[in-house]
């Protein structure tokens, strides 16, 4: 090999070294970002009363009807379309073993537990944390977060903590109406498939699905939304180089926001099915 | 001496050489990464002033207005707004400072979520316990000051580039600021929008008597609001004066910049290919 050949080795490898270096830095500085906004955002919905700049309801409510009211017919639909799928995947599966009758145990917890959740924070990940990121992002390259500033508005506490409010009340309600659409969309196939009356197939549920199954999805709708939430919100800050910054950024907050919602999720259920 | 511009407006300048100073800058150095960006800043602007900061692009003007609004932390020096210094104060008291102040940015920053009234009423929402109907009243007088009554309803994206501006003019007073910052107010404006910009500017100042410090690069708009200009080039302070002193200035970059003409680098050839090499290597 050349001798400027010899040297480049050394460089590259410097250099993929330098790179790595700097994106293992700029992530903990994401996550140590992640972590002051919410800080923040919880302090200012806590005491922001009391040092007289309360979190504005009338955002707050708007983003409610963003996240959930809007989200409807798209997260019904949807979730329907999922229920009859898992209801058609494990009729075929088990019938290999003679075992279709005991399909309702599986859809009614793998979709409280599991699915309910995941397919909410995936949908509200690529409707309303993009658009989050988009928002902020938009907000920031046309000077709107440098004006609230100078003008003495916390950013935070206008633009952040609406939109964490509204998707901490708003993603574990639409879970539980994900839930309820699924399972009517399964409930609906076993009927047609297997000939069980939707009313014995709803009693099988009832009888299979505990609280605390229940509870164990809320929970992850409730991560999922603050995750969402907080991605979307770093995203957006991040945002340079005008309207194609803006795009790069909202396709980033979406990657991100459904890879940390999957990740979560494996380590959630581990952890809680540990005990 | 072709000037790029004449004073248009007839209104005698207010004598302030005895009025103390609401901002005072000194030894003021910023940095972005490791490439400083100005030197050792020394200024002041007067109280009920109209302090111009001109210069080109990439002279600094638009670090220095983001340094004296507390946008950017400045890595040595202190700016004193109106008695407290900036680098010094905590965020708490840096909220109740900026209550005093009012930013006319350059794009208008109104945001889109609200109408025109609601951006203007924004900053009586948030600092003060006034019942709605009297914010209204305070905006809309706000609103005919900057002559634009009757657009209350109206959303930021069904605005004019002038409209835009006259609104952030709105938002920036309707707290009776002591001190408006205005950046680059006739940017992007035809010039008859533009010198109603710079009316509207003395007309603001003259009402509420308050100080102003425009940031810009337009030399028509400067002559004709400024009571004094501070020319920046490269990151230092070329001269401070009023506008006949400005004018007047046998400094080559001044008289430069005045004339538009460019600074051309004279460069050795054999030099530019020395430094190529040793670039590629």
């Amino acid at each position: 090999m050349s001798e400027a050949g010899d040297r480049a080795i050394p460089t590259r490898i410097a250099e993929t070294l330098d790179r790595m270096g700097r994106s293992a830095v700029g992530g903990i500085a994401e996550v140590g970002l992640g972590a002051i906004l919410l800080w923040q955002s919880v302090y200012w919905v806590v005491l922001g009363r009391h040092r007289e700049q309360p979190v504005r309801m009338a955002a707050t409510f708007e983003r409610c009807m963003e996240v959930g009211i809007r989200a409807l017919p798209i997260v019904t639909m949807l979730s329907v379309t999922m229920g009859v799928m898992f209801a058609i995947q494990g009729i075929y599966t088990l019938r290999v073993f003679g075992a279709e009758e005991q399909v309702t145990i599986g859809l009614g917890i793998s979709i409280v537990r599991e699915f309910g959740p995941l397919l909410t924070g995936i949908m509200v990940a690529g409707r309303t944390g993009s658009s989050l990121a988009a928002r902020i992002g938009t907000m920031r390259i046309s000077q709107e977060v440098d004006a609230l500033e100078v003008m003495g508005i916390n950013p935070v506490r206008f633009l952040v903590a609406p939109a964490l409010i509204a998707m901490v009340v708003m993603v574990p309600l639409l879970t539980l109406w994900a839930d309820l659409m699924m399972l009517t969309g399964a409930g609906w196939y076993v009927s047609v498939d297997m000939g069980m009356s939707f009313a014995a197939y709803t009693q099988r549920i009832i009888d299979v699905v505990e609280i605390d199954d229940l509870m164990h999805g809320l929970s992850k709708a409730f991560l999922f939304s603050i995750l969402i939430t907080l991605v979307g919100v770093i995203n957006g800050a991040n945002v340079k180089g005008g309207a194609e910054g803006v795009g790069r950024m909202t396709t980033r907050s979406v990657v991100l926001s459904i890879s940390a919602i999957i990740v979560t999720d494996m380590i959630f259920a581990f952890i809680t099915t540990r005990s | 001496m072709s000037h790029a511009a004449e004073k248009r407006d007839d209104r005698p300048r207010p004598d302030l050489s005895g009025a103390p100073n609401v901002i005072e800058v000194k030894k003021l150095v910023t940095h972005y990464g490791a490439r400083e960006i100005l030197h050792k800043i020394d200024f002041g602007v007067r109280e009920g002033e109209i302090m111009v900061i001109m210069g080109g692009s990439g002279s600094g003007k638009s670090t220095l207005l983001n340094a004296l609004l507390g946008l950017l932390r400045p890595t040595k020096g202190s700016i004193h707004i109106l008695g407290e210094d900036l680098t010094q104060i905590s965020d708490v008291e840096k909220t109740l400072l900026r209550r005093k102040i009012g930013v006319a940015f350059q794009g208008g920053a109104l945001f889109g979520s609200l109408n025109v009234l609601e951006n203007i009423m924004l900053p009586l929402r948030e600092h003060t316990k006034l019942d709605v109907n009297t914010m209204r009243i305070m905006a809309r007088l706000k609103m005919q000051v900057v002559s634009l009554a009757g657009f209350e309803h109206l959303n930021p994206s069904e605005l004019s580039g002038g409209m835009i501006k006259r609104a952030a003019f709105a938002r920036a007073v309707v707290m009776d600021p002591k001190i408006l910052f205005c950046d680059e107010p006739s940017a992007g404006l035809d010039p008859i929008v533009a010198a109603a910009i710079d009316e509207l500017i003395l007309n603001l100042r003259d009402a509420m008597g308050m100080s102003v410090v425009v940031v810009t690069h337009e030399l028509e708009s400067a002559f004709r609001i400024a009571d004094r200009i501070c020319v920046l080039d490269k990151g230092d302070i070329l001269m401070t004066g009023t506008v006949d002193e400005i004018r007047s200035s046998t400094n080559e970059r001044i008289q430069n910049l005045l004339n538009r003409r460019t600074e051309t680098e004279t460069l050795d050839p054999e030099e530019y290919l020395k430094r190529l090499t040793a670039a590629n290597d």
